[in-house]
């Protein structure tokens, strides 16, 4: 062998090694993320968290039961104003819809996805808030709402195109309209798809924090109602990450180990439950 | 007779005129059609509402300081003074750091996992790589702030000082939080897109193009490299872009570990502030109109200059796959 095969044979093992290397590395952190979290959150995790109100500043014990509340109310509202937008302009999209129109609303709404979250809470502030005249729920809903609507375009969008066009044919040929075919045939065989994505994307605004700082903003509480300010799970992590105390600190890291299972939980079943579906069609 | 014709007429007639028409309403066409529409328009009315109200609440502070705004480095609600550069100024350098080593890490790990790693095992770690994109960005400043910032202070900065002090980056008093710090949460936070991005542009390569380079000698990283990775090329930028948007916009764990200081210092030990930290910590208690226009502009210039990014990128990435697949 000259030197200069050696040479290539040698680079070929190094560098494909340095690449295992790197996935090697990456995967490792959800490890160390996912070890941190339990660790430190398991040991401050208790009963009274999930069931007490934060205690005043200096009194230990006490848990984070309103922002949980306060979590599922914000969410729903989210689910409320997001996801009937994103469902129906899917159906636009996928059996209605032109070329141009359908090319611009799709891309407009990959670019809205990236919209950074502090800036939907700004928008949100200044459509909402601002006419309100103080933070509420309501406004914290819509600026998390707003965050869900695109990838709900994308993924029902993604899954109604997935139904094979013999469905449609059929239901076309015995004579249904097309409102019918799609309500009755093509969103039904989606149907499971289409819930899937909506859950991913409910597991993704659940931890959005940004949005809600000027909008939800946080508080001690209950939030009795709609249109008061509430806390929420990420901005309670947020805030007690950031306090002075120790006892808040671990109050925190269990609040992260209990949002952290629920995302993944949420995002871990639902893309086995997408990859069955998946095997099955084939 | 009557009866018999209208049973036989076609169900949905196409292109008849105004009769038709009112057949295709009473069927419930007309109106799903008009209602879908209706909301898929919503997603431009709210995303045009979105650039009109940053660009309209922001007015006063645009005709106040001009391009001033963006070279100036007094901040001062007090006095109403306000210019944005070491916002600026820390964003650009945590977002280059971020992606100075999400880059080369995300480009490895995906060429392993598109490349050389089976089908099965590909799938698998590509699927923890997705659970790591989907960890809420206040748990990556929460570990931030207790585990890396101490991290920093006690082992990678003294470690830096001792190894590349001779640079001015790497001078001075280390507090933990800071630039570099903020830059290493956020290649953590960026690279699940570059990989599951490159990942997918890497396998959208034709294999007549891997075969034809191993067929002339060429060895595996060689074929690689050489072929696979420059015919993936622009798509890879796109999810470079990609991730450079989200870093720019990434607001929580920046705000967490970067030290919120707003100065403008050489080394990357020092704390230092970025558009979205900035606006994350004083929006809620920003008084008077120009301190809050001001930071209006601020989420203005963020949101244009993703919105460009993420266009770029969508073009690029796009742009090659089409090419695999002709």
């Amino acid at each position: 062998m000259s030197i200069r095969t050696i040479w290539r044979k040698g680079l070929n093992v190094v560098m494909l090694s340095l690449t295992g290397a790197c996935a090697l590395i990456t995967v490792s952190v959800l490890g160390l993320v996912l070890g941190y979290l339990v660790w430190n959150g398991g040991k401050s995790l208790t009963w009274a968290f999930f069931t007490q109100l934060p205690t005043p500043v200096g009194v230990p014990g006490g848990g984070m039961a309103n922002a949980i509340v306060g979590s599922a109310k914000l969410l729903l509202l989210a689910s409320l104003f997001g996801m009937p937008v994103g469902v129906l302009a899917a159906i636009y999209l996928a059996e209605f819809g032109g070329k141009t129109f359908s090319f611009i609303v799709r891309y407009t709404t990959d670019l809205l996805n990236g919209v950074p979250s502090i800036v939907i809470g700004i928008f949100a502030y200044a459509l909402v808030v601002v006419p309100m005249h103080h933070f509420s729920t309501l406004a914290g809903g819509f600026a998390l709402g707003v965050m869900m609507i695109p990838i709900a375009v994308r993924s029902t969008e993604e899954f109604l195109r997935a139904v094979p066009n013999n469905l449609r044919e059929g239901a076309m040929a015995l004579g249904a309209s097309k409102w019918k075919t799609i309500a009755t045939v093509i969103v039904p065989a989606a149907f499971q798809g289409i819930m899937t994505g909506l859950l991913l994307d409910l597991a993704r605004v659940a931890g959005e924090t940004a949005p809600l700082l000027f909008t939800a903003l946080t508080n001690r509480f209950w939030s009795p109602g709609w249109n008061n300010p509430i806390a929420s799970l990420p901005v309670m992590i947020y805030d007690y990450a950031l306090s002075a105390y120790d006892d808040w600190h671990r109050q925190a890291w269990a609040a992260g180990l209990v949002l952290l299972a629920l995302v993944l939980i949420v995002n871990i079943a639902s893309r086995m439950l997408m990859s069955r579906r998946a095997s099955f069609s084939r | 007779m009557a009866t018999a014709s209208s049973t036989f007429e076609p169900a949905a007639p196409i292109h008849t005129g105004p009769r038709s028409f009112l057949r295709r309403l009473t069927d419930g066409d007309e109106i799903a059609h008009l209602i879908t529409l209706v909301f898929a328009s919503s997603i431009l009315l709210v995303t045009f509402l979105l650039l009109y109200r940053l660009w309209a609440d922001s007015a006063d502070a645009r005709h106040q300081f001009g391009w001033h705004f963006f070279y100036t480095s007094t901040w001062d609600p007090v006095s109403g003074d306000f210019g944005a550069l070491p916002f600026i100024y820390g964003t650009l350098v945590t977002s280059a750091l971020a992606l100075l080593i999400a880059v080369p890490l995300g480009l490895g790990a995906a060429i392993f996992l598109a490349e050389l790693a089976p089908r099965k095992i590909s799938d698998s770690l590509a699927f923890l790589i997705d659970l790591l994109a989907a960890v809420p960005s206040v748990i990556y400043g929460l570990l931030g702030i207790f585990v890396l910032v101490p991290l920093m202070r006690t082992v990678v900065a003294p470690f830096l000082k001792a190894t590349l002090g001779f640079l001015p980056l790497f001078q001075g008093p280390s507090y933990g939080v800071g630039l570099l710090t903020a830059g290493l949460v956020l290649s953590i936070m960026v690279v699940p897109f570059i990989i599951s991005v490159s990942r997918e542009v890497l396998l959208s390569v034709p294999s007549d193009q891997r075969e034809a380079a191993l067929s002339l000698g060429a060895t595996r990283w060689e074929a690689t490299w050489k072929v696979v990775v420059p015919f993936a090329r622009t798509g890879i930028f796109g999810s470079v872009f990609l991730a450079l948007a989200r870093a720019l916009g990434e607001t929580m764990a920046v705000t967490m570990v970067i030290g919120n200081d707003p100065r403008i210092a050489s080394s990357l030990f020092a704390p230092g502030y970025s558009i979205a930290a900035v606006i994350a910590n004083e929006f809620s208690e920003a008084v008077g109109n120009l301190y809050v226009q001001s930071l209006i502009e601020l989420a203005l210039v963020l949101f244009l200059i993703t919105f460009i990014l993420n266009g770029l990128a969508r073009i690029l990435i796009v742009a090659t796959q089409q090419k695999g697949m002709s």
